[in-house]
């Protein structure tokens, strides 16, 4: 269970969909994908040859390879295995200064990778592990991601929850806010309120945070064309906020979606009160607390 | 410090903007299974070898070491044996059984009993120790003993796995006790009582559930346990080759 880097060697592809909802189209020769993440590409080969669809684990451990090909049997040559990436201090978690979430106005035209590092906003300044096509192309950024056709009104949030994601790696235990799940409250959410996730990776490892129920709008500074997104990576060291217009009644759940991470304690129920259904929810609720009540 | 205030100040703003709201309605509770603490557990011999020595002695050598438990408290099993193949009986046997918490970031604490049922005398000992990793990745197990008899000692264990690929690691480790006392029936003086050195080669083979290894031991006896040892008609110094497996479950 890992972040796979995705490439097709000798076609580039067409970034129409992320996780599930329409993007304006970007052309990538790459993109990383994270645990619950989806990509729709569109290809376009005009040969008729077999190309290799090639996934490489971040690590470099291993890959996943399938081919594209207009008759059974063909394949095409499987790349190497890349060398792994290594953290650098700015992927150390933890530190002050690392805020890069104030995205709103950023001038996307002057994103392009400097000369001798690669740079990508959604990463720590000074990050190793900002990604590298591997023909030299273009690596799919967050921040090139923009909604097609905006679910919501664009507003400004009601109010601000902070969720430092933070673990000790060597005992393996995944929090937030320093607290595991089984020792947290539940955060709660008002119908109808518009509510900005701010995400502070304090931790070594990239988190693929999911909200289950509701609709994640990826701050990208895109403004009302900021993609609607299930779930969003946090990147070592980094800083990422994210919307939700709080529109679905209930109990969710909201967890990193690396399994193992959000069994250990890296997971928060979500509930909302009020709105429509809050008489429906609120008998639930009575009747699973039994006696108690 | 200036983070944790901000954090603390923040979630004390979010609770003041709730009460209005909640007030309208019952709180819903979040009642789920899994706010029971998770329970993990684990089996594994670090341990489990056939030595040679150089004197043609060859023994059968475990460590092992299972336990069970939350992040915050867990029950171990620790159970580690030298059984000589001539002469049929355990040179060395010993069992701990210890409950284990966090003390800070990389380090826990422990505490319990520790049986040793040789061929010989049988001694009983409370057991207090730390283990956890050290700054430049050794793992260390540092314990002290106080057995039936009033004698007191102390050991530490200290390993290193050096990671020539992800599958071929090279693990060097030290054992050394010192008694503050002497138990003469049992052979131990005062002072340094033994050294185990071993450096071992090994290769996982099936994910880091079954790695086998070859390696080489050496053990010492020191000052007057080395003396007891001589008295007895034994060995002070042995050099062995090792063959055997590291094993997780």
């Amino acid at each position: 269970m890992t972040y796979f880097d995705v490439r097709i060697p000798g076609l580039d592809m067409t970034v129409v969909q992320a996780d599930g909802n329409n993007v304006q189209p970007v052309n990538v020769a790459e993109f990383r994908i994270g645990v619950a993440e989806t990509y729709d590409v569109i290809v376009r080969p005009r040969e008729a040859q077999a190309y290799t669809i090639f996934a490489e684990s971040m690590g470099r451990s291993g890959y996943a390879r399938a081919t594209l090909a207009p008759e059974e049997g063909m394949e095409a040559a499987v790349p190497q295995l890349r060398e792994p990436a290594r953290l650098t201090m700015a992927d150390m978690g933890g530190m002050p200064g690392m805020d890069h979430g104030s995205m709103a106005g950023m001038d996307h035209d002057s994103m392009e990778m400097p000369k001798g590092g690669a740079s990508d906003p959604f990463y720590a300044k000074g990050s190793g592990l900002v990604p590298v096509a591997a023909n030299g192309g273009k690596f799919l950024s967050y921040a090139d991601l923009k909604a097609q056709n905006p679910l919501y009104e664009d507003r400004e949030p009601t109010r601000e929850i902070e969720l430092r994601l933070t673990g000790n790696m060597e005992r393996y235990i995944w929090s937030i806010n320093g607290v595991k799940y089984e020792d947290a409250d539940p955060i709660r959410l008002q119908y109808g309120e518009r509510v900005r996730f701010k995400f502070v990776n304090e931790t070594m490892m990239t988190h693929p945070m999911h909200l289950h129920g509701m609709w994640s709008i990826l701050e990208v500074g895109a403004g009302q064309w900021n993609p609607i997104k299930h779930t969003v990576s946090v990147q070592p060291g980094a800083t990422v906020y994210m919307e939700t217009e709080v529109d679905e009644p209930g109990q969710w759940a909201f967890h990193c979606h690396l399994s193992y991470h959000a069994a250990a304690g890296m997971f928060r129920k979500v509930i909302v009160e009020g709105g429509p259904e809050s008489a429906q929810a609120k008998a639930g609720a009575t009747t699973e607390e039994g006696g108690d009540a | 410090m200036s983070r944790i205030r901000l954090l603390g100040a923040v979630s004390l703003l979010v609770s003041i903007g709730f009460p209005t709201a909640l007030a309208a309605q019952e709180m819903i509770s979040d009642t789920t299974a899994r706010k029971q603490p998770l329970t993990t557990w684990g089996v594994q011999l670090e341990e489990f070898e056939y030595r040679y020595s150089d004197d043609d002695e060859e023994l059968g050598v475990w460590d092992a070491d299972s336990f069970y438990g939350t992040d915050e408290l867990k029950l171990r099993w620790i159970s580690k044996g030298e059984y000589s193949l001539e002469g049929r009986a355990y040179e060395s046997l010993e069992n701990q059984l210890v409950g284990q918490v966090p003390i800070s970031r990389f380090f826990d604490a422990k505490a319990g009993v520790r049986f040793d049922t040789p061929e010989g005398p049988d001694r009983t000992y409370a057991v207090l120790g730390v283990v956890g990793l050290a700054p430049q990745w050794f793992e260390i197990d540092a314990n002290l003993y106080m057995s039936d008899e009033g004698d007191t000692s102390a050991d530490l264990d200290a390993e290193y796995e050096w990671l020539l690929t992800n599958y071929w690691i090279l693990y060097a480790t030290l054992d050394a006790t010192v008694a503050f006392s002497e138990d003469r029936e049992i052979g131990v003086g005062k002072g340094l009582v033994s050294t185990e050195t071993g450096l071992r080669l090994s290769y996982d083979l099936i994910d880091r559930t079954f790695s086998p290894y070859v390696g080489v031991v050496h053990e010492r006896k020191y000052g007057d346990t080395a003396d007891f040892a001589k008295a007895g008609g034994g060995g002070t110094e042995d050099w062995f080759a090792v063959i055997g497996a590291r094993i997780a479950f």
